[in-house]
């Protein structure tokens, strides 16, 4: 336990006023923590790595950290990373959003930056309705749950973020959970070492906002559903369809490879400067 | 660039000026959405920024494009984007983020009619309020509108400097008519534009703080990977950049960034004189319109009408002073306009009843023609 806080510690801002913004036994510490891990394991420089976020309690992550920080506007954290990948390519860009982020305000973007494939780091924290802004539903309530503004029930379907990463042409696509902490520290790990568009979809929950809506109990009750519920994607073939039902796949969904943009563009440059000025 | 030492005249639309003005400004990255009568100016740059070691990119739509415009400035680069009014729309909740977050951009609208899809190949002049109030709170902004296609060159130029000089998005602000019209420029050579760089901090990266105010009101800006690891944030922030709520800490910031512009006023405003100095009934217009007033100017002396023009390059921060100088002892002053009247209502309120403001305001798809001022200036 020593060496883990030490290590967060090496990582936290130290002029910045805490305590933080998220509630108690929330489960955007652990992601932040495990991707902390997994940069210090890969041994990037606090100066090549930056952390980008848009809106919501996720968009408040990067504020923590001591690295090159950009919290943009709702939905749109993805197009500013864009613009820092390609106008310095050195640096290691890692973009935190949050479900209705990415995939509501922002879904254009998302499925854009995976048909591109920037070499992006994008980390998607599922809870399953908006947070911060009290309780509405997002792309990723599940149908019949209840949200603010589903009093009576959720009839929209949920977006599968993963599979909308793999059909979008994610290079790496991994889900995992705020449970399973080590598969997530993993899964952070190869996104980052992945050349392209790389994502994790994490899946946790807000025991304050939806759990208490929808009945399912505090923080450690939620931890235990994503327990019960998760499935690694090595063993979905030993299950029947009866058991998969209501469950979710966990691991590596994609890992391909496919030409990078900034390396396409170095060649288009190079290929530009053998053509006369028009 | 043509050839050193032997300046070539060359045949320009406006669009491809502004390119050009980019390119002499040290812009390296652009990113765009293609939309009428803007097009061009993602077109020639996808063709001649990789040729200088630049980046061009087509987004998914112009929100996307001005993200990726301030990404790109926080990185480092000279950053611009170019669209028309329902990009310029799409564009407004992150064009407020560049103000609040002082990042360096330029953003050209090249205007055609409106409102909404409108009139997508026309000219006009309706977006002037939208390029001041456009992006939600209260933020300061600078405009510069050019009326030809050598000003498309230089107010690019200027932009840039600008917009580097006090961390702010600029606005030029064309129209379809400058945009579309083709005309002989001399440009400058590369060495005798004056091209201006954002200041960037020296002092060590453990004293630097990012949004201390300076006797310039321009904290310098660090560069995402130079070593001066810092947070960005459209939050109201206090001066290590952070989230603040508190009211000794949110004032200053917002009095600050507004200063910072007030403050360099007189290095901003950009006013171009036409015989105004004997002049008793003045023209005040901007963009196309301009060049319309400037040929009725002269046909209306030639029929003993004592009239000049006052164009306006800058047009926001208003101009204030130099337009209540030239309005003074005037008998009437005529704002023509490709809207319903959107900078004569400036003239008005700087005006305070000293002289007669008259509007000439065009909305029908065409442009302000030099016979329409003329009979008008006659006719006083």
């Amino acid at each position: 336990m020593a060496e883990i806080t030490k290590l967060v510690h090496k990582y936290l801002r130290h002029d910045k006023k805490f305590p933080h913004v998220w509630c108690p036994g929330c489960g955007n510490g652990i992601v932040l923590g495990a991707m902390i891990r997994a940069i210090d394991r890969l041994g990037y420089s606090k100066d090549e790595i930056v952390m980008v976020s848009g809106i919501g309690c996720s968009g408040r992550l990067p504020v923590y950290v001591d690295f090159n920080t950009l919290h943009t506007t709702h939905g749109r954290a993805l197009t500013f990373a864009t613009g820092i990948k390609l106008a310095k390519p050195e640096l290691k860009v890692i973009v935190v959003m949050g479900d209705g982020d990415a995939t509501a305000i922002g879904g254009n973007h998302f499925i854009h930056a995976a048909r591109r494939n920037i070499n992006l780091t994008a980390i998607i924290i599922n809870n399953n309705i908006y947070g911060m802004t009290g309780g509405q539903y997002s792309p990723t309530t599940p149908y019949g749950m209840k949200a603010t503004t589903a009093p009576y029930r959720h009839i929209e379907h949920a977006f599968n973020i993963a599979e909308l990463a793999v059909t979008a042409g994610a290079v790496f696509v991994g889900r995992g959970t705020v449970y399973h902490a080590r598969l997530l520290d993993k899964l952070i790990e190869k996104a980052l070492q992945k050349r392209g568009f790389g994502v994790v979809e994490v899946i946790t929950h807000c025991h304050t906002q939806y759990g208490r809506r929808n009945r399912m109990g505090d923080a450690v009750a939620m931890m235990n559903w994503q327990k019960e519920h998760a499935v690694r994607i090595e063993r979905v073939g030993d299950l029947s369809e009866e058991e998969l039902k209501d469950r979710f796949t966990i691991g590596v969904l994609a890992d391909r490879d496919l030409p990078v943009y900034t390396e396409q563009y170095d060649l288009v440059r190079q290929q530009a400067r053998e053509l006369p000025h028009r | 660039m043509g050839k050193k030492g032997k300046k070539k005249p060359r045949l320009l639309q406006g669009n491809e000026a502004i390119v050009e003005g980019a390119l002499a400004a040290g812009c390296s990255f652009f990113a765009g959405y293609p939309i009428t009568p803007a097009s061009e100016i993602s077109e020639i740059l996808a063709y001649r920024l990789p040729q200088v070691g630049g980046t061009f990119i087509q987004m998914e739509d112009e929100i996307a494009s001005i993200g990726a415009v301030i990404g790109a400035s926080l990185a480092g680069a000279k950053s611009m984007t170019a669209t028309s009014g329902p990009g310029f729309s799409l564009m407004q909740e992150n064009l407020g983020f560049a103000c609040v977050a002082e990042v360096p951009c330029v953003i050209v609208n090249v205007m055609r009619g409106g409102p909404s899809t409108g009139l997508p190949t026309n000219p006009s002049q309706g977006d002037v309020m939208q390029s001041r109030w456009g992006t939600h709170g209260d933020h300061p902004i600078i405009v510069l509108a050019p009326s030809s296609v050598h000003d498309s060159f230089e107010v690019t130029v200027k932009a840039f400097n600008f917009s580097e000089r006090y961390r702010t998005p600029v606005i030029v602000l064309s129209d379809e008519v400058v945009a579309h019209t083709r005309e002989t420029v001399m440009l400058p050579e590369p060495d005798e534009v004056e091209v201006l760089d954002r200041i960037k901090p020296t002092m060590p990266p453990e004293w630097y703080i990012p949004y201390e105010d300076t006797s310039r009101g321009v904290p310098p800006m660090g560069i995402f990977g130079d070593g001066y690891r810092y947070h960005v944030t459209g939050l109201i922030h206090d001066i290590r950049g952070f989230p603040t709520a508190r009211a000794d800490e949110i004032e200053p910031f917002m009095k600050r960034i507004h200063r910072k512009i007030s403050q360099h006023f007189h290095d901003i405003q950009i006013v171009k004189h036409f015989l105004t100095e004997d002049a008793e009934v003045l023209v005040i217009a901007y963009g196309s319109v301009a060049r319309s007033a400037k040929r009725a100017v002269l046909d209306a002396r030639e029929m003993g009408v004592k009239a000049g023009l006052l164009q306006l390059v800058t047009l926001y921060p208003f101009p204030r002073t130099d337009v209540v100088e030239a309005i003074r002892n005037m008998r009437v002053v005529l704002v023509p306009e490709m809207n319903m009247g959107q900078i004569s209502r400036e003239v008005k309120r700087v005006n305070e009843g000293m002289s007669r403001v008259a509007t000439l305001n065009r909305i029908d798809g065409g442009m302000i023609t030099p016979q329409q001022i003329y009979e008008w200036l006659i006719k006083e």
